[in-house]
């Protein structure tokens, strides 16, 4: 994957490297980079762009009005006021967080083959992982796990345990305290808050346990009585007996049995790792998730697979993901990287990037098309992790010209809008 | 028919629907990649081929998807798959749930290859009284038929040699999916080297070099290697446009002819 070249040149200093490291996360981000002669509404094909343009444009007419009446109202100096950093400020999407399931259309598809892309170098592929694990756990679904250790049972006890109703209080708390800061972010705050309240009033009934407290191991009671099969891959020769071992638990879950509750999860951590003798074997490896889908296909069960894509060559990693249903990868970000800091909001706060590549289509012949796929990964409080839109930092007016993108974007499609 | 799904079909050269079905006689290669996916050529050409209009059968391979799935995409496109099953003019060769412990899936491959391909099209070319080359043989997708054979592209190479035999021998045209990006980091890639040159018609479906948008999935690019135009003159046609799936059809046009 291109995003990991890039993030593997970075790590060896390359400068050009990191300026182009950039420029990706911020196209993939559907930030629009392009100057303003070449952004105008009409030619920018990007989707999050033209979003933008809408919420820019109201609150800079908004915020202009009272200004041009006492102003003389040529274009040029309406250009002048629109550049101005307060109302590039406002170009701020608002911060709430996103959940996984709603990035991915309402969730995982069940009979899909989701894939996870690790990054070789850092472990937050095993925070999608736990979650995965967890959500299935608390909702009482079989749980098959499968990973390279050589107990993998003992992982169990590293699972977070849900965030019951009562710490959203605090949450709640937390969004009063932050409402006073009502200084640049202001804009971002009443969105935030808008948007939140419309959410959690949706059916007036308690949403899918998506939140979990990465602090806390889940509770006994959640592990005991459950359906839960643990297996090792290190000590298996090939596959065989691992692929006689999906489908006894497969058969339990028949799809065409009405019974939606009976929803099993498959996990398998790090499919390919050296410590597994089969690690060589490509082809076993490709032909053993080829049934697995075929499998999970005819069942009521969602398996995800992550694995290190650089283990694998080039070639058989592209078959790895032509296989899966839903792809995704998860790269870590360097600590210190001013460039980014400066590029993007909240980079102290991000632990890592999540990409979307891919949405399960099954059924249906049309692709998915995310208005981002380029998600932040944060750590609410060290505890929750949360998904975030990228966002493009405010710019201060004495900056170049390279950075002041949005404010561009409005200033070129204000003409059309702002009509004396 | 929607003027703008005819753009594919022109530059596949398929639009005159009278012409001689030995004329459309070809082998059709798609390819695709990770970010955008030419499933839904395979099924326009479905579609197409088992329309009121046509007589053509059709033998799928499918080593991607289930039965239904392919049958639910149709039955949105006004296709009914499985009467058309039951007529036997669309055969089905379900491989993605074909497990065969011991035996090498490519050997029943070849096996299923020889008695239902041949069989199974002489049976329903009398049963519909077909003309020699109103059938349609189609892969989905060559990738996962090497998964299948092991990894050998020797084997699968020589299916696709056998098949190319069935156009000279009874007439019919073959089209075989594939994913370009596979064989893009490959120092040697013949499987792709080969298929490329055996094809006369290779459609190639990438993503917008902008970034992929709501109302712009992607462009095709066709060539056509074998067009006639005029006595005696063999010329290359490369027709490139962009495309927006929609669940019952595709929209084709040329970049830029949208506002």
């Amino acid at each position: 994957m291109p995003h990991y070249l890039l993030e593997n040149q970075s790590r060896r200093e390359d400068p050009n490297a990191r300026n182009s490291r950039v420029e990706s996360i911020v196209s993939a981000a559907n930030l629009c980079t392009a100057p303003s002669s070449r952004c105008g509404r009409k030619h920018c094909c990007c989707h999050g762009c033209n979003r933008r343009l809408g919420r820019v444009v109201s609150l800079a007419t908004f915020q202009l009005h009272p200004l041009l009446r006492s102003l003389d109202s040529s274009m040029d100096q309406m250009e002048q006021s629109l550049f101005r950093p307060e109302y590039q400020i406002s170009t701020v999407t608002p911060l709430t967080p996103i959940l996984l399931w709603k990035i991915l259309g309402g969730g995982f598809s069940l009979g899909s083959l989701v894939m996870v892309m690790e990054d070789t170098e850092a472990p937050h592929h095993m925070l999608l992982l736990r979650n995965f694990m967890s959500q299935g756990l608390v909702h009482n679904q079989p749980l098959l796990y499968a990973s390279p250790s050589r107990e993998p049972r003992a992982f169990l006890g590293t699972l977070p345990n849900p965030i019951l109703s009562k710490d959203d209080k605090s949450r709640e708390h937390d969004i009063e305290q932050e409402k006073g800061l009502r200084i640049a972010w202001q804009y971002r705050k009443y969105f935030g808050e808008h948007q939140q309240n419309f959410e959690g009033q949706k059916d007036g009934k308690p949403e899918y346990c998506n939140d979990f407290d990465l602090r806390k191991p889940l509770e006994r009671h959640f592990l005991s009585g459950q359906h839960i099969d643990c297996i090792s891959l290190q000590g298996s020769q090939n596959l065989a007996t691992f692929r006689d071992c999906c489908s006894a638990f497969l058969a339990q879950l028949p799809r065409f049995d009405g019974n939606i509750t009976s929803a099993g999860r498959i996990t398998i951590q790090s499919f390919c790792a050296p410590q597994c003798e089969y690690s060589n074997m490509e082809w076993e490896m490709l032909s053993f998730i080829r049934s697995l889908k075929s499998m999970v296909r005819s069942s009521n069960t969602v398996a995800l697979i992550t694995f290190p894509p650089s283990l694998v060559s080039p070639s058989i990693a592209k078959r790895w993901q032509h296989l899966a249903d839903t792809l995704l990868s998860v790269r870590a970000i360097p600590d210190e990287d001013k460039e980014l800091a400066n590029l993007l909001t909240g980079y102290q706060d991000m632990v890592g990037l999540l990409n979307v590549h891919k949405v399960a289509r099954l059924n249906t012949q049309v692709p998915v098309i995310l208005e981002a796929t380029t998600f932040s990964m944060k750590l609410k409080k060290r505890r929750s992790l949360v998904l975030e839109c990228l966002n493009q930092a405010p710019i201060d007016g004495s900056s170049g010209s390279s950075y002041g993108t949005s404010g561009s974007c409005s200033g070129s499609s204000k003409t059309g809008r702002l009509d004396f | 028919m929607d003027r703008s799904l005819n753009l594919l079909d022109e530059a596949l050269g398929l639009d005159n629907g009278d012409s001689n079905p030995s004329e459309t006689r070809l082998l059709l290669l798609i390819e695709d990649c990770v970010e955008t996916s030419a499933y839904f050529v395979l099924h326009h050409l479905i579609k197409r081929s088992l329309s009121p209009h046509s007589s053509a059968l059709v033998v799928f391979v499918a080593f991607a998807q289930p039965f239904s799935h392919y049958d639910r995409i149709l039955r949105k496109m006004g296709c009914n798959l499985v009467v058309q099953r039951d007529n036997k003019r669309f055969l089905f060769l379900d491989m993605l749930t074909l497990e065969c412990p011991g035996e090498p899936q490519m050997e029943m491959v070849k096996k299923l290859a020889k008695v239902d391909f041949l069989i199974c099209m002489e049976k329903s070319r009398k049963l519909w009284r077909l003309e020699p080359g109103a059938s349609l043989v189609m892969i989905d997708d060559i990738s996962l038929m090497e998964v299948a054979a092991n990894g050998s592209s020797n084997h699968v190479l020589d299916f696709l040699h056998y098949c190319q035999t069935l156009t000279t021998e009874f007439g019919c045209s073959l089209v075989f999916l594939n994913h370009k990006d596979i064989y893009s980091s490959m120092e040697r890639p013949t499987l792709i080297l080969q298929m490329e040159y055996l094809a006369e018609v290779i459609i190639r479906a990438e993503p917008l070099a902008t970034g992929l948008a709501a109302d712009v999935h992607g462009q095709l690019t066709v060539m056509n290697k074998g067009i006639c135009d005029g006595p005696r003159t063999l010329q290359t046609k490369m027709c490139n446009f962009h495309f927006r799936i929609k669940e019952n059809c595709v929209e084709y046009f040329y970049p830029g002819s949208r506002t």
